[in-house]
């Protein structure tokens, strides 16, 4: 049963469209971009040494503002214009 | 108490790299699957109409000097004008593919204002290289949404028009108050910070 999942989710992404890779990249390209940010200057993550930040300071958090446009998209916006690119591309072929 | 200029300048690049990826993603999928959800077309229109809004409040309270203000009401107008004049193409209300004119308009008075607005050179401290980046990029980035206009499904165009966002917005991510740029900081910009 497994490796007939397996197997589909494969034949799966064979299928894929150049394009259809491309929006899937998306999200996670720019996930990893603020996660790299985060890496290089983990002290504009003030989440993670609270003491003594000011309101603006706690709010301001641009690496994970990255981080979490990425996971939007990813989660949100792709599913669905990957469905609906799919349906184009199929009836483009016919 | 007011947030430090570099904290605006976040925001407003997140707001850009929503933008970007909109747009990226329209062009990588073509304008026929992008439309199949009706909403799908307002979003980025939407949030550039806002972002034009939410200019407002910037303009003013950030009144260092007269000129910072009129570049901030400068974005707020055209900001707002481009966002409204793509909704209304999106909804279907306005036809005339010359409206996406308004947009380029908006990169060359926006870069205008940046460049006009940076009083220093680009060496003065990082902000104001950024000033100038950012003023140099609208202004040679309009040729995206000029070109848009006459060629509206050119995915090339689409996608330097998306590009030229998230530009933008990495710019806006890499400013900071008072900072050095390639290791060049007037000593009269003030004290450095993280």
């Amino acid at each position: 049963m497994e490796s007939h999942f397996a197997t589909e989710a494969a034949a799966q992404l064979r299928r894929r469209s150049p394009r259809a890779v491309a929006v899937n990249l998306i999200g996670p390209v720019t996930m990893l971009g603020g996660v790299a940010w985060a890496f290089l200057q983990p002290y504009r993550l003030t989440f993670l040494h609270p003491q003594r930040q000011g309101f603006w300071w706690l709010l301001s958090e641009p690496p994970l503002y990255v981080i979490v446009v990425g996971l939007v998209f990813a989660l949100v916006l792709a599913p669905g214009l990957l469905e609906d690119l799919e349906e184009v591309e199929d009836a483009a072929e016919g | 108490m007011l947030p430090k200029a570099e904290f605006v300048h976040w925001w407003f690049a997140t707001g850009f790299l929503i933008i970007g990826l909109l747009l990226l993603a329209e062009a990588f999928v073509g304008e026929d699957a992008w439309r199949r959800r009706p909403w799908r077309p307002y979003l980025w229109p939407s949030f550039a109409f806002l972002m034009g809004v939410l200019m407002w409040p910037v303009m003013v309270f950030f009144t260092s000097s007269t000129i910072h203000m009129l570049a901030h009401g400068s974005w707020a107008q055209v900001m707002m004008l481009a966002g409204a004049a793509e909704l209304g193409l999106a909804r279907g209300k306005l036809h005339s593919p010359y409206w996406r004119l308004c947009t380029a308009l908006a990169f060359v008075v926006s870069g205008t204002a940046f460049l006009i607005h940076e009083q220093n050179g680009w060496l003065y401290a990082r902000s104001a290289f950024l000033h100038h980046l950012i003023g140099w990029t609208l202004v040679t980035g309009a040729v995206f949404p000029l070109l848009r206009s006459f060629r509206p499904r050119a995915a090339a165009l689409q996608t330097g028009f998306a590009l030229v966002f998230i530009v933008l917005s990495v710019s806006l991510y890499c400013d900071r108050d008072v900072a050095p740029v390639f290791g060049h900081l007037s000593p009269v910009a003030g004290e450095p910070h993280r």
